[in-house]
């Protein structure tokens, strides 16, 4: 399995820095049977990913990636880069192996006993499953915010210097109180908590509550933010305001996001990555896969065929 | 009104009744619990009062230093060998002169009891200047005296051990208001004694104490670091379901085969010495690790898995993890199996006997290795006891424990709310 794909992917790297017009051509193969019904007998998945995968100068690029848990493998020769300050959406439909990707990119997935990731992690060239990087490094680099707001039982203060007492960012009591205001204001949190600082984080609404994991993960200031499905358990006041935060974070940070929410994906993403059932189908500027996609079941997914 | 409405009503009615009948049933079995408690409860408390109070007979006693024996009250040595029960046979002869012969004479004596003269040695050790003085003292009871004055006026000569004219005295002391009865401090502040109105459970209380004290601070430290390793370290593979299904064993092992391990291995391998609450200590150690364990790794797991991603997310290691996060958050569910796993011990019986924790000591214990008993067998060895008035004693060392038990229990209660508070 392993040297199979590793023989198809040194094959298959070179040809994917191609141009738009070598992509075009198979997108046009595959869109045109676009109107059959589709249904898990007829799906054709594309030889490699569609669209742009790869860009020039990535803060991340993964090759040939492959997941498994046990025996059963989630994620199928995967290759992305992911550009210095971009927002990109990964989209699919549930158990497409999204999270599973992405947890993969701050070796979350080493705590799985069964998990099993084969493939190149690179952040800025350093290869991140090298034995000689310290995981602790990682993911002080690339941090990460979770579906549910899960905010540990401390003071929101706690909360948000937990990072930085644990990486020795601040030596001074006032270096720490500094950190801990500029990341509440980054995550557009400080002026409702400035008076209660000191009051359990747990005690904060849903949205504020996944504001202050957002400002607890950008307080190691990362250089990457992985989020995953950040607002699914928000409502849409809540989802609207994390959405603008993570605009105004794009500036700083490199961002992969997960979301069922095309809309959202719509909203605050440069570039959509569309997964299907563990393979990474197509990737293109979050525009065009919203409008004229390149693959038939990316299409399928947006116009809500299955979901 | 349409087929499936009428079919319906008709199974309504049996519907109801099975329910009925249902409730019954389960209101019908906690009642029987209830009654149960209540019964145990009321019987308990009925023998037992009594037991916390004990007669005292009031005296004019002099204190004569010749009958004494002392010419100077302030040397320790003299007052340690005065004869202070000649004091009070003389104030019972001043108090009922017309008794004649020495067998009267002997029942008249026994009327007080031996510890009375320990009392008058230390109120005279706390104020020498009273000799040759003479005041009016009230002496503690013997044990006879004790349970015919507490009995019932009518029926209490059929059952009583005192001769009449014994009967008789007392009645006259009962008259002129010379019998009382008091707060038994004897309990609380004594070993264990012979002589029922001396005899305190304080030695056991302090056995057990002691002993409590060697099995938390062995099993607490140990049941809390094999739980969070087993949770949060060890590999889930054959051997770690090999050694949860043992741990869930030892949990079912009759808690007797602890004190023969005990019997066995400490102190007939180690040669540690019999009947200390070091050893005792131990054995329930072993005896309440399943217990400890079990729980604490119940409340370890009750930690949600969000908390350990988002310290992990953020770069905590693994140990970082624990330290920080879960081992606060699962401190209170263990402290409350701790707790329970206390109570549990602390009424355990068994497995002491078999260490020899069952010998009668009178000395309050001074540290884990000094001869002791513990509570749960000092109320087995009174209930053993042939004197009446052990039966009393008997139920008022049970109401202690039960006390002591409720106490631990309603904290744990208490502590297991303020976890479930918290998300
Ligand atoms: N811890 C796990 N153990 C085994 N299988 C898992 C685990 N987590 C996810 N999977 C499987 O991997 C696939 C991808 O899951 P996931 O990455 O969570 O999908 P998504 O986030 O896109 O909904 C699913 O089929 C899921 O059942
Ligand atoms: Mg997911």
């Amino acid at each position: 399995m392993e040297t199979a794909s590793s023989i198809n992917d040194t094959s298959e790297a070179p040809s994917q820095k191609k141009t738009a017009s070598d992509n075009t051509n198979s997108t046009v193969k595959v869109n045109a049977t676009g109107s059959v019904p589709m249904n898990e007998t007829n799906i054709e998945y594309p030889d490699k990913t569609v669209g742009f995968p790869l860009v020039d100068d990535p803060k991340m690029s993964m090759r040939d990636v492959n997941v498994f848990y046990g025996d059963k493998q989630a994620i199928f020769d995967v290759n992305l880069d992911v550009g210095k300050n971009e927002v990109i959406a990964l989209i699919g439909p549930s158990g497409c192996g999204k999270s599973t990707f992405l947890r993969s990119l701050n070796r979350m997935n080493d705590t799985i006993d069964t998990c099993r990731v084969n493939g190149e992690f690179h952040l800025e060239g350093d290869n991140i499953y090298d034995p000689r990087l310290d995981v602790v490094e990682l993911r002080a680099r690339v941090g990460m915010v979770f579906q549910k707001p899960n905010p540990f039982p401390k003071s929101i203060y706690d909360n948000v210097a937990y990072g930085p007492r644990l990486h020795g960012l601040a030596n001074k009591r006032y270096e720490l109180d500094q950190i801990v205001e500029s990341s509440l204001r980054k995550a557009g949190l400080w002026d409702e908590v400035k008076d209660r600082l000191h009051q359990p984080g747990t005690g904060l609404s849903g949205g504020q509550q996944q504001r202050l994991c957002i400002a607890r993960t950008i307080a190691v200031s990362p250089e990457v933010v992985l989020m995953d499905e950040p607002c699914s358990a928000l409502d849409p006041i809540a989802t609207a305001k994390i959405e603008q935060l993570i605009d105004e974070l794009s500036s700083q940070y490199t961002i992969a996001i997960v979301t069922h929410s095309m809309q959202q994906a719509a909203r605050v993403s440069h570039r959509t990555a569309y997964f299907h059932l563990g393979r990474l189908i197509e990737v293109n500027d979050t525009r065009k896969v919203f409008t004229a996609p390149d693959h038939r079941l990316t299409e399928a997914y947006i116009t809500g065929r299955f979901g | 009104m349409s087929k499936t409405t009428e079919t319906v009503r008709k199974t309504l009615a049996r519907r109801y009744r099975a329910e009925k009948r249902f409730r019954a049933y389960g209101i019908a079995s906690v009642s029987i619990g209830l009654l149960a408690v209540v019964l145990l409860f009321s019987d308990i408390i009925s023998k037992g009062t009594s037991g916390f109070f004990e007669t005292y007979v009031q005296l004019e006693v002099t204190y004569d230093s010749e009958l004494l024996g002392i010419n100077d009250p302030t040397d320790q040595e003299q007052l340690m060998f005065a004869d202070f029960s000649a004091v009070i046979k003389q104030s019972l002869r001043q108090r009922f002169p017309d008794v004649e012969g020495r067998t009267e004479k002997r029942a008249l004596y026994s009327l007080i009891s031996n510890g009375a003269s320990y009392s008058l040695r230390d109120h005279i050790k706390d104020n020498p200047h009273l000799i040759g003085t003479t005041a009016t003292m009230w002496l503690l009871a013997d044990d006879d005296v004790d349970v015919y004055s507490k009995a019932n006026i009518a029926t209490r000569s059929e059952t009583a051990r005192l001769s009449e004219s014994q009967q008789a005295w007392i009645s006259s002391l009962e008259q002129s208001g010379d019998i009382d009865r008091r707060f038994n401090a004897s309990l609380f502040t004594h070993g264990d004694s012979r002589e029922p109105e001396l005899a305190g459970l304080w030695g056991a209380a302090v056995g057990s104490f002691f002993t409590m004290l060697v099995t938390v601070a062995l099993a607490f430290p140990i049941g809390v670091a094999a739980a969070v390793y087993l949770e949060e370290f060890a590999p889930k593979n054959k051997i770690t379901d090999f050694i949860e299904v043992n741990i869930n064993n030892l949990a079912a092992v009759p808690s007797i085969i602890f004190g023969l391990l005990g019997l066995a291995v400490f102190i007939g391998f180690f040669g540690m010495p019999r009947s200390v609450p070091l050893v005792g200590g131990i054995v329930l150690t072993l005896m309440t690790l399943p217990t400890i364990i079990i729980s604490a790794r119940a409340s370890i797991k009750s930690v949600p898995p969000s908390i350990r991603e988002a310290a992990l997310g953020l770069g905590a290691s693994k140990m970082q993890v624990v330290l920080h996060h879960v081992l606060p958050l699962a401190l209170p569910g263990m402290l409350t199996g701790a707790i329970l796993g206390m109570a549990q011990a602390l009424g355990e019986t068994a497995p002491l006997l078999m260490i020899g924790m069952v010998a009668f000591i009178v000395d309050v214990p001074g540290g884990p290795v000094s001869p002791a008993t513990v509570l749960p067998v000092q109320i087995y060895l009174w209930a053993d006891s042939p004197e009446t008035s052990f039966v009393a004693l008997t139920s008022a060392a049970i109401m202690v424990l039960l006390g002591f038990l409720i106490t631990m229990n309603t904290f744990a209660v208490i502590l297991r709310k303020r976890l479930e508070r918290r998300w």
